[in-house]
């Protein structure tokens, strides 16, 4: 802070404010973060970066890996192999996602809440489980197999058919965020104005929705590159980044090199995140405060069509989930189309069976707990603590960076990290405690955006009202804070506990032979040629996902029903 | 100089003069409560990063005085209450509170109330709640506390809202819940941060005289932050005019209305019309072009020097053409603004530009209409006038 650019305030000595117990508390929140952040997110990057510039016995060997990289035909090819399909899956998801997302927003068709809960539906489904999907249908024993004319689904195809729904919730929750948010009397000046349908479109509806678009194709097209589950899958011969990565490590035990291509993989994954960042910025200057909500009207001509569109969707949607899960119920694909449950005997297929099951919904209820209650904390001493603090600007900064980090480049950096031999905290290394850190620091930052905006709700005078009453900033956090954010804080709980639940990318590299998650069992029962018990296995998840998902539906009805007397 | 302003200057340095020494003596912990200022504000600055927010302000305020920080967004008004709230604490000076020093102390261990624009209710605690959060410990056992709860209540008329909450009361209500809550442990001191500016104009108008009136009961020395001037001039003891970090004028409502301290309060509070003139002959005229203005303030001013002369409308009189009227100058009418019990009349002579408040009535008298010629004067004791600087 510069003092001394006027002389008024030159000459006198400068107040030192005493600090209060409040102002001591957040501040020490504000360390708590930052070193957990510090130690379970920068330093194993900072390791992973160093590792890239070393050979196998922990010499400096500067950019000497990235020319052997570089020079090698295969791991150049994969590069553009995840390039291309994502920018074609891209290409696919946005038009598709923003129609779903237009009738969702801006039509008056029926049933809207069913189209928005099956939009949600892949959401809650470990990524592998469209690509079992499509080898049910067009694999090679698949039904439809016909219907490829020869081709053949293992390769860049069915990536992209199995990216294409993946990626589709992500795409059409941001543009119908977008798209909602429109000033209604724009579109009243504009018909005011005798502008044509078409017209209005193009010049209100369009760049009202462009940032959202951008920030759209941003995520879909990094969520293809860093998925690592689908390519895994049914992938192939045809090989990605994401899969060159796991073939260095877990494959030839080559973590320099691997180190190297999550380098790669990070690259588009954090010029993605300026980009949206960047789009980000721009969106919220063009929506002022005083917007009136754009209402539909009902109008055949739009809302039949986007009926039909939706329909059709939702239906793709729903087909391929019921694939995988009849598919999980048949004793022999395509052969013997009996029912049975031999495919629920997970011991059958792998030795942990059940005990996979059990140790995800472990691993996803102490993640969810753990994190919700860590990230809300520290988000409100970010929001509510002393902004010019030494910590507070480093420790904001390190709570996006977890949004530009793959969970491949992640799992990879926490064993080169933890794994070290001269880390203390190489105790928890193949322990259900490196999953969990793993899990918060992966999903911490869309955790801590929902707490921040929903802390940014409140009335930013409450803690200075407090004060003035002589009342401690923890008491009104627990009587006011908490309770007005319950709703998001189990948005944050569920999300954390979904996430935790599908996640494969993050922690394939992490589990130990006590600790194998389920979704990592999906993948070992596929490589081992049990595609039924995967998908049975695959379909496991969502169900216990769903359940999550459900119980903060009803959990939410009950919270507005007795809180319905404060709330506006 | 001229003398309204001369007097006025006086009166200030007098103020701050006061402010130095009672703030040293302040400080040693004498406070006596009877005839020594409440609050002492001494070269109390502000700056954020390179703007200063706060220029070395002084200011005394005596115990039971409602004075008003009046300014335009930005002068500097919010800072100076958040600093002597110790929400934003200052970067110099000191701050003496009933002898205390409470410069550096944080908002805890400071005794004030405040209540915020945004009322800063607890949403999901109920009035009583509310009003009673901080009446806690062993001071308060329950019994008390409710006791207490209901007397403010009832002290702000909302004996019947207990039970609801916040959403559930009107913007006014939800208001004085606030004050209700502020007062609840009896502070020495109140802070009103732009209290009414989020209601409607009646409420408002009716709220601030409720204010007013609870604070002239309960005798608590209060400060009241606002930019709008006549709500400042309607409640106050005090007004302290500010603009760019400094306080322009101290004074009494009718003082700042009519011995206006700076050209910058002239042309803040109330309305005027605003020209630059010359001191003219014979003494005690100004003249605007070649119109010669009789101007009581320029009598000690040397001839040729320039001045900025503020007019208000109703120290303008009008009189029909052809009429006698001593001094009186054509203008031409420019428009005319029915306000209910006066009408606005804007004229314009010799292309300058001003407005006469006249009844209604007397309007038809005039036959003033939009393109007519009247004669208008103004009334020589009431031109405002200051040197222009450099």
């Amino acid at each position: 802070m510069n003092r001394t650019t006027r002389p008024v305030l030159q000459a006198l000595p400068i107040i030192r404010p005493k600090t209060s117990p409040d102002e001591t508390l957040l501040r020490i929140i504000q360390g708590i973060g930052f070193v957990f952040l510090l130690l379970a997110l920068a330093f194993p990057l900072t390791s992973l970066l160093l590792r890239a510039f070393e050979d196998q016995q922990g010499s400096f060997v500067g950019l000497r890996n990235f020319a052997i990289y570089v020079t090698t035909p295969s791991l150049v090819q994969s590069a553009w192999n995840s390039i291309w399909t994502a920018v074609i899956t891209t290409c696919v998801v946005i038009p598709l996602a923003f129609a779903y997302a237009y009738g969702l927003t801006r039509s008056c068709m029926p049933g809207k809440w069913i189209f928005r809960a099956i939009m949600l539906l892949p959401i809650l489904a470990p990524s592998l489980l469209p690509a079992l999907s499509l080898i049910y249908l067009f694999g090679n024993q698949g039904m439809l197999r016909g219907l490829m004319g020869g081709g053949s689904i293992y390769g860049p195809w069915g990536i992209i058919g199995a990216q294409v729904f993946y990626c589709f919730p992500a795409a059409a929750i941001i543009l119908s965020v977008a798209l909602s948010t429109a000033d209604g009397r724009l579109y009243e000046a504009a018909e005011a104005l005798k502008a044509s349908r078409f017209r209005i479109f193009m010049t209100v509806t369009l760049p009202g929705a462009m940032y959202g678009l951008v920030s759209a194709s941003v995520v879909v097209f990094t969520l293809v590159v860093t998925d690592f589950g689908i390519p895994k899958v049914i992938g192939g011969q045809f090989n990605v980044l994401a899969t060159d990565v796991y073939k260095q490590v877990v494959g030839r035990q080559d973590l320099n090199m691997g180190a190297v291509v999550g380098l790669v993989l990070l690259m588009p994954a954090i010029l993605a995140f300026l980009l949206d960042r960047w789009a980000h910025g721009k969106r919220s200057a063009t929506m002022s405060g005083r917007a009136v909500a754009y209402r539909p009207k009902p109008r055949r001509g739009r809302d039949i069509p986007a009926l039909l569109i939706c329909l059709l969707v939702a239906c793709a949607l729903l087909v391929i989930v019921a694939v995988s899960v009849w598919g999980s119920f048949i004793r022999f694909w395509p052969y013997n189309l009996s029912l049975t449950l031999d495919n629920y005997d997970f011991t059958r297929f792998d030795t942990a069976g059940w005990q996979s099951v059990w140790l995800s919904v472990k691993l996803s209820l102490i993640t969810a707990f753990i994190g919700a209650a860590l990230i809300f904390v520290i988000a409100y001493s970010l929001e509510r603590g002393p902004a010019r603090s030494l910590l507070a600007g480093p420790l904001r900064f390190l709570t996006t960076v977890p949004l530009a980090v793959p969970g491949l480049v992640l799992g990879l950096a926490y064993i080169i990290f933890f794994n070290h031999p001269a880390n203390p905290l190489g105790i928890i290394y193949g322990t259900l405690a490196i999953l969990v850190l793993n899990s918060i620091v992966h999903f911490y930052t869309v955790g801590h955006l929902t707490a921040v905006t929903a802390i940014r709700q409140l009335d930013p005078e409450f803690e200075a009202a407090s004060a003035s009453l002589h009342v401690p900033i923890w008491r009104t956090f627990g009587r006011v804070t908490l309770p007005i954010c319950l709703p998001a804080i189990f948005e944050i709980l569920v999300f954390l506990f979904v996430s935790a639940m599908t996640t494969v990318s993050a922690v394939i590299f992490l589990y130990g032979p006590d600790t194998k998650p389920a979704s990592v069992a999906v993948v070992h029962m596929d490589e081992a040629g049990q595609a039924s018990a995967a998908a049975a296995m695959a379909c496991v998840i969502l169900a216990i996902s769903l359940t999550a998902k459900l119980s903060e539906i009803v959990a939410g009805r009950v919270f507005a029903r007795f809180t319905s007397a404060w709330r506006r | 100089m001229a003398a309204p302003l001369r007097r006025q200057v006086c009166a200030a340095l007098k103020l701050m003069g006061a402010a130095l020494d009672d703030g040293l003596g302040a400080d040693a912990g004498q406070y006596s409560g009877i005839g020594d200022p409440f609050l002492v504000i001494k070269d109390v600055g502000k700056q954020f990063g390179n703007f200063v927010a706060l220029e070395r302000v002084s200011l005394n305020i005596p115990a039971g005085e409602l004075v008003s920080f009046l300014g335009p967004s930005g002068c500097g008004k919010t800072t100076l209450l958040r600093a002597i709230a110790g929400l934003d604490p200052p970067t110099v000076g000191r701050i003496i509170q009933a002898g205390r020093d409470i410069t550096a102390l944080p908002p805890a261990e400071r005794d004030f109330g405040i209540v915020f624009q945004s009322y800063a209710l607890f949403p999901n605690l109920s009035i009583a709640e509310n009003v009673g959060y901080g009446l806690r410990g062993a001071a308060w056992p329950k019994a008390r506390r409710q006791q207490r709860v209901a007397e403010l209540l009832h002290l702000v008329g909302l004996s019947d809202q207990i039970a609801k909450y916040p959403a559930q009361l009107s913007g006014g209500q939800q208001q004085r819940v606030a004050l209700a809550r502020a007062l609840a442990a009896e502070p020495g001191l109140l802070l009103l941060d732009e209290p009414l500016s989020a209601l409607d104009a009646i409420v408002r108008l009716h709220l601030r005289q409720e204010i007013r009136s609870l604070q002239q009961r309960l005798g608590v020395t209060t400060i009241l932050v606002t930019h709008d001037q006549e709500e400042a001039l309607s409640v106050s003891d005090r007004i302290v005019v500010m603009s760019q970090g400094r306080i322009e004028q101290v004074g009494t409502p009718e003082e700042v209305y009519a011995q206006p301290a700076s050209p910058f309060v002239a042309g803040f509070v109330g309305r005027s019309a605003h020209f630059t003139a010359k001191v003219h002959t014979p003494v005690g005229h100004i003249a605007f072009k070649d119109l010669v203005i009789p101007a009581d303030a320029a009598r000690n001013l040397l001839y040729g020097e320039e001045v900025e002369v503020f007019i208000r409308p109703e120290d303008v009189e009008l009189q029909a053409m052809g009429q006698h009227f001593a001094g009186g100058f054509p203008s031409k009418v420019t428009g005319i603004e029915f306000l209910g019990p006066i009408c606005r009349i804007a004229l314009e002579a010799h292309g300058l530009r001003f407005e006469a408040d006249v009844p209604p009535v007397r309007v038809t008298e005039l036959k003033a209409i939009p393109g007519t010629q009247l004669l208008a004067r103004f009334r020589p004791d009431r031109l405002l006038i200051f040197r222009t600087h450099g």
